[in-house]
């Protein structure tokens, strides 16, 4: 379904298993990591719910007839959530948020096009940030909201934004 | 309730008076009886139940011998057991025979209850497990005559003798006589045995002259004709004393073990080189006891002297694999050289399972097994664990970055 080229591991029957050897499975790892961000970012998805991740071809590879274990899944996740780049977002760690970029990253790119497009000191909300024309060509163009949020509260810290209220929406004003 | 006689109140010689209590209803074991509100008195020997004045007139009423007591409990009246225990539970032994009639000819209950309406007299209580422990009864001679309780002056009644000579032993003449079994049975256990401790310490001697007389034999082979020497061996074969080279033959464990060691290294080395240098410590154990042929060793020294393989510096030790397999391995058979053969093994084949790598090298599934984990631990090879089992490829993850 989405248009993303596999790499050679997707074809290869022990990178569904997780491996014993230390070495090996740091790159095992690693390789995980860098498919589940891109084939998420290709398909403008940012949530991983352990639960229904049987059948999606990201882990199911019906050619070989491999699939990687539940468990396996969430080694790969909890690895990730140690650089950052997913965090749980329920107590039972079923349902991960994953962030192709980290939270900072996201909150850069935002304030960059911002910068550039002298949005400085105006305010705008997240739904034209997501959604608006100007933003089409964007990476965060689409961003699942709740990320965005957690991206702009990050900037929010910084002092570089701040997250206001409307009435049934919210809007950011960058400095 | 069948334990009970029909008997006129009055002491039997030699039995005392202990105690009385009031207001006392029967039960054969579970059931309420006829007897409610007598009164009871407890002597050395018996328990009698009547009703309220009849005992002191000496008139017939009931009475319990206390050799059929064998134990004693408090049962709590009431429901939830409140205002303490209000029932004496007697548990009691068969009923004899030539005992005299009572108010039951047979019960299906090995039991009978004395309840207290007043609760129970602790003295009473202890007053009758006292009595039962005390035994009065076997200490008396004869109890035949007995003595009016109400009138020690009345003349002696000839009574039956309520139960014989032989009877009159009891639950307690029941035991003896077991015992007696016992002490017989024990005797005769000791006696066979020190038979046998004679025979051991014969053993010694018989196979010290078994051994003297064969080297005898053997020196003065012209001496003795032909048929005297193979007659005599078949005398000592038939005894079960040949000439056996065992662990006998050592001073001490270690020295036979190390002797062991010595033989398995000798002979397994050749048997090692063909097997691809690893063997498993099952099957090496069939090895070596087939080639011995008879005098066969068990696992445990087998394990023992492989333990001292390199202590005497045999090209080959033991070898526990993590997972706990154990091995015998050719000190020249190292891991590195294993990854890196079964590694070839894997790349040549494309993957590889344990079943079908010992089909190629020629070793057991299980060393097999050992060999891959191996490979794996030094990062040849990577696994893949799926429904159709385990199997093992080349490590990619590393070449391929």
């Amino acid at each position: 379904m989405a248009d993303i080229t596999w790499p050679w591991q997707y074809n290869f029957p022990p990178f569904f298993t997780i491996q014993q050897h230390s070495e090996t499975r740091a790159k095992q790892l690693e390789a995980w990591q860098q498919l589940i961000s891109e084939y998420l970012k290709a398909t403008k998805q940012s949530t991983i719910d352990i639960r229904e991740t049987q059948n999606s071809v990201l882990f199911n590879n019906a050619e070989i007839n491999r699939k990687l274990s539940q468990e396996a899944i969430l080694t790969i996740l909890e690895d990730m959530a140690k650089t950052g780049r997913a965090a749980p977002m329920d107590k039972s760690r079923n349902v991960w948020e994953v962030y192709w970029h980290s939270l900072d990253e996201w909150g850069n790119l935002v304030y960059n096009w911002a910068c550039n497009n002298g949005m400085n000191n105006s305010v705008c909300t997240l739904f034209e940030l997501r959604e608006g024309e100007n933003t089409v060509d964007q990476e965060f163009h689409g961003l699942d909201m709740s990320v965005l949020l957690k991206a702009l509260k990050n900037l929010e810290l910084k002092g570089k934004c701040e997250l206001m209220e409307f009435d049934d929406s919210q809007g950011v004003k960058f400095f | 309730m069948d334990r009970f006689e029909y008997i006129e109140a009055r002491l039997f010689e030699g039995e005392n008076y202990l105690k009385r209590d009031r207001n006392v209803k029967i039960y054969d074991g579970d059931d309420k009886t006829q007897f409610t509100d007598g009164e009871v008195v407890l002597t050395t020997h018996r328990i009698l139940w009547g009703k309220p004045g009849d005992i002191p007139k000496g008139l017939v009423v009931l009475s319990l011998h206390l050799y059929y007591v064998f134990c004693i409990e408090e049962e709590s009246g009431g429901v939830f057991g409140l205002g303490g225990p209000k029932r004496i539970l007697l548990h009691l032994g068969p009923a004899l025979p030539g005992k005299r009639p009572g108010p039951a000819v047979a019960s299906p209950f090995h039991f009978v209850k004395f309840s207290f309406k007043d609760g129970i007299d602790q003295i009473f209580y202890k007053a009758l497990t006292d009595a039962v422990t005390a035994k009065a009864w076997e200490r008396s001679t004869s109890i035949a005559s007995p003595i009016s309780a109400a009138s020690p002056n009345a003349t002696p009644k000839p009574s039956v003798t309520p139960v014989n000579s032989k009877i009159r032993s009891g639950i307690v003449g029941i035991e003896r006589s077991i015992e007696e079994q016992h002490r017989a049975t024990d005797q005769s256990i000791s006696v066979a045995f020190q038979d046998l401790r004679k025979l051991m310490e014969k053993a010694k001697d018989m196979v010290a002259i078994s051994k003297n007389i064969s080297t005898k034999i053997r020196d003065k082979q012209g001496d003795i004709s032909e048929d005297d020497t193979v007659r005599f061996k078949a005398y000592l074969m038939s005894l079960g004393i040949d000439d056996p080279v065992t662990r006998d033959a050592f001073r001490s464990d270690s020295d036979y073990y190390l002797g062991l060691a010595q033989q398995i290294s000798d002979m397994m080395i050749a048997v090692l080189m063909d097997c691809g240098g690893i063997m498993s410590l099952a099957d090496v154990w069939c090895r070596v006891n087939r080639a011995r042929g008879l005098e066969l060793i068990s696992p445990e020294d087998l394990l023992n002297a492989c333990k001292l393989l390199q202590t005497i510096g045999a090209p080959m030790s033991l070898r526990k694999f993590p997972s706990g397999a154990c091995v015998l391995q050719l000190n020249s058979h190292q891991d590195e050289e294993v990854a890196r053969t079964t590694s070839e093994m894997i790349e040549e084949n494309g993957y590889l399972t344990p079943v079908k790598l010992s089909q190629i090298a020629n070793v057991s599934v299980l060393l097999a097994r050992e060999r891959l984990f191996t490979t794996e631990r030094l990062g040849m090879a990577c696994r893949d664990e799926s429904i159709e089992g385990l199997a093992f490829y080349p490590n990619l993850f590393l070449r391929e970055a």
